[in-house]
């Protein structure tokens, strides 16, 4: 048990050790993108005049100078802080690597024209208030998709060829369309036909007093976008579980179980579902990445006051610190889900904790 | 031949492609037969070319073919031009003077109430500044004053249907619903001949010319959007944009992958692991929040967002799905064989990996399309749409912020929105069905 722990613990830092690294990477080429166009260094230069431009306003020994003595004072006082920051160092190889340490270490700077529902202008502060909307949205809608994929595949698995089972079957080219699609539909019947959901948003206007209301109101709020989002991919990944499924079932140590006589339930768990569980987990990850992707168009058309439609807003208003920063802040995401899913894998997978450090083949 | 029939009957056990085939097929045709019957200069200039395009089509019309499932007509568009329907009498008067009477019938035969009403008038240097009344003639013989001294410009545009006074002087019905209606049943309109009448004193010398439109509520086989666009154009033209969209995307991603998977594999050792590596990172790179960002950045053509899909996509998780059935691959003995006949890395990886491989690869091709098709229109909706052409996703992100589902246009939304789900499934059936064949093990008893 001790030997199991213990590369349980290496793989576990070997991996975080590997996840940093392409973090760091992934990072760094997305600040090379964002800065091809000059665009962040711009930004940044005027971030210095506009802060030397209030420093000298907010000292009253330099009110009494002359227009033209306070200008040349603040030419002067750009150059030096932009001497000081390095900005007239060329952006490659030193400043990439200053932008790359300050996303790093989420020191994102300031929005330029968004800002914050509390009236911050940090991106951080932007970032961290709508971080929660996002995380319950999407994990909601996840978890409901990975446990109803989960049970209907091996429903279906067991009524093999049955009426039921190839309707579903039938079903799968339906998830050719991403979750924002169905999502545009259903707000179609549910909000502009029937009138019986909400069109969008996270809470009623006016926000209910009391907490049970609360919960009652984002719960009406939340359930168009999450269905939108099981929508897009249930029957696909139904599909291709149920295959795992059915792949595994007709293993001859699941035939010889059965003859044994154990109870279906039990053979179903233990050697069904216990090996296929490495493969669905790698599916059932790369259908999250996309779908981090997805969160921006989702609740753009949900209007959900999350990451994704602060992205957007970001875009709309031109606002390229949010932009950056939330890029960023997708990277640490999905770098996250990888590690989170990675572990996972090895918990229930042996022969990666046999294995450590190596990649799965 | 018996064979062809024979590979037709087992075509014939998988209806589901039969369909796809179908669909695909027709857009294919419509794809083709879009840039011949509209070139894309065509295309573009009806796409954004301006008001003279466009001025003449009604604004949120409907399809025609809404007609089929309402019970009543709905109102098309009528235009009566001087020479085209209208006619114009000149009466010399004294001093130098003519009294010039333009008439612009017209047979209203609809239920309902058109939207808008319009006259264009267009004047010679000498007739502007002088007065020209207008009037209304219904068909049981009223005649409405409309304007009673309009002054005449070089062009003028006299928006019948929002004028307040017009509406005032209908006891306080829209002027597009109160000239057209029913005096015994406002709620119904007269059918019949109508005439609008225009008589002005001129200098003898002076010309004019009229044009009355009333917008209809249904236009053309698509209806028509915000900026009275007819939106077929737009239909027709998405369909060779996202076919070439989706197929090039998802050739350029699948192959290359397949490609580069097989070597790195053969290869092993520092080229697998390298591979490897770029695969990881690339995970993690956000792919739609750095196309955006290059969209905002630099640039937003259809091209360069394909270019930048397949950059990102070639290092995608299907490495890793592809590695792993190559590293099988590897170790059969066949290919044993050839290596012990000496072939080479690239013979072997080319002609012994690949084949072995691909109809594992075919299913996933064709699969993979639909994302494509859908990352486009995602792209739109966002804003980021193509600057010229006019493609699916942009109809679908101009009905979505042009509020159609608020204000009851669906079939605005819903055009766009069928065409991309027809061609998707249309993909996606043939996908499965060949995932069926080509992996017996899924073969449905």
């Amino acid at each position: 048990m001790r030997e199991v722990i213990k590369s349980l613990g290496r793989y576990a830092v070997v991996r975080a050790v590997f996840l940093v690294l392409a973090l760091i990477v992934a990072i760094y080429i997305t600040i090379m993108i964002a800065n091809m166009g000059g665009a962040l260094d711009k930004i940044r230069k005027a971030e210095i005049r506009q802060t030397v431009g209030m420093m000298i306003l907010a000292n009253p020994e330099y009110r009494q100078l002359p227009p033209e003595q306070r200008l040349e004072l603040q030419e002067r006082m750009v150059a030096q802080e932009e001497h000081r920051l390095g900005m007239d160092q060329p952006f490659f190889p030193k400043r990439s690597f200053q932008y790359l340490s300050n996303a790093l270490t989420l020191r994102l700077g300031w929005a330029e024209r968004m800002s914050s529902d509390a009236g911050s202008r940090q991106v951080r502060l932007i970032i961290l208030e709508r971080l929660p909307t996002t995380l319950v949205l999407f994990g909601t809608a996840n978890l409901i998709l990975f446990f109803l994929s989960v049970f209907v595949a091996l429903f279906l698995s067991r009524r093999y060829g049955s009426l039921l089972d190839r309707l579903t079957i039938g079903l799968a080219p339906s998830s050719a369309a991403p979750g924002w699609f169905y999502g545009l539909f259903l707000i179609l019947i549910f909000a502009a036909t029937l009138r019986v959901l909400p069109w969008g948003g996270l809470i009623d206007a006016p926000v209910p007093e009391t907490s049970l209301g609360y919960a009652l109101s984002v719960l009406k709020h939340i359930i168009l976008p999450t269905t939108a989002v099981v929508l897009g991919s249930l029957f696909a990944t139904i599909y291709s579980w149920r295959t795992f499924f059915l792949i595994y079932s007709s293993e001859d140590y699941v035939e010889l179980a059965r003859a044994k006589g154990l109870p279906s339930r039990g053979v179903e768990l233990r050697y069904i579902l216990r090996p296929t569980l490495p493969p669905i987990l790698t599916n059932f990850l790369l259908v999250l990445i996309t779908m981090w992707m997805g969160q921006i168009v989702l609740e753009t058309v949900f209007q959900w006051p999350g990451l994704g439609r602060a992205y957007y807003l970001a875009i709309q208003l031109q606002d390229t610190p949010v932009i950056i920063g939330i890029t960023v802040i997708f990277g640490y995401l999905l770098a996250a889900t990888v590690y989170v899913l990675d572990f996972v894998y090895a918990v229930i997978d042996p022969r990666v904790r046999v294995g450590a450090g190596e990649r799965r083949s | 031949m018996q064979k062809w029939l024979a590979g037709l009957g087992n075509v014939r056990r998988y209806p589901s492609l039969m369909i796809g085939v179908v669909i695909i097929a027709l857009f294919v045709s419509v794809a083709i037969y879009t840039p011949i019957a509209i070139p894309r200069d065509e295309g573009i200039r009806l796409w954004r070319g301006g008001e003279n395009v466009w001025g003449e089509n009604p604004k949120y019309a409907a399809p025609v073919w809404f007609d089929w499932f309402t019970k009543d007509r709905l109102p098309r568009t009528i235009i009566v031009r001087l020479g085209d329907g209208g006619t114009e009498t000149a009466e010399v008067t004294n001093g130098g003077m003519k009294r010039v009477e333009i008439s612009l019938p017209f047979q209203y035969v609809y239920d309902g109430f058109p939207d808008e009403l319009k006259l264009f008038t267009t004047g010679s240097p000498e007739v502007v500044g002088r007065t020209v009344a207008i009037s209304w003639e219904t068909p049981d013989g009223r005649t409405i004053v409309l304007q009673d001294n309009r002054s005449l410009k070089k062009s003028d545009t006299y928006y019948i249907s929002q004028d307040v006074d017009l509406r005032a002087r209908l006891s306080g019905m829209a002027p597009a619903v109160g000239l057209f209606a029913d005096p015994d049943n406002t709620e119904k309109s007269l059918k019949g001949d109508y005439r609008l009448l225009l008589t002005a004193e001129v200098p003898a010398a002076g010309e004019l010319d009229a044009k009355f439109i009333e917008y209809g509520k249904i236009h053309g086989v698509a209806g028509t959007d915000h900026r009275r666009r007819d939106l077929i154009v737009a239909l027709l033209w998405g369909a060779p944009i996202a076919l070439i969209f989706g197929v090039a995307a998802a050739v350029g991603t699948t192959v290359l992958t397949f490609i580069l998977a097989a070597t790195g594999t053969w290869l092993g050792g520092k080229v697998d692991r390298v591979f490897q590596w770029i695969t990881q990172v690339n995970l993690i790179i956000p792919l739609l929040p750095v196309m955006i960002m290059i969209g905002y950045l630099y640039d937003r053509s259809i091209w360069t967002m394909l270019g930048i899909v397949i950059a990102l996509n070639i290092f995608s998780s299907m490495m890793l799905t592809y590695r792993a059935m190559f590293l099988q691959a590897k170790e059969s003995p066949y290919i044993e064989a050839a290596q012990a006949y000496g072939a080479g890395n690239l013979r072997i990886i080319f002609r012994y990996l690949l084949p072995r491989l691909a109809p594992t690869l075919l299913p996933e091709f064709v699969l993979i399309i639909p994302t494509f098709v859908f990352l486009e229109a995602t792209l739109a909706l966002l804003g980021l749409g193509d600057p010229v052409l006019p493609t699916w996703g942009k109809v679908l992100e101009n009905a979505y912020s042009g509020g159609a589902l608020l204000k009851g246009y669906y079939y605005w939304f819903l055009e766009p929105s069928v065409l991309l789900m027809t061609l998707g499934i249309g993909f996606a059936l043939i996908g499965y069905s060949l995932d069926r064949i080509f992996n017996p093990r899924l073969r449905t008893v």
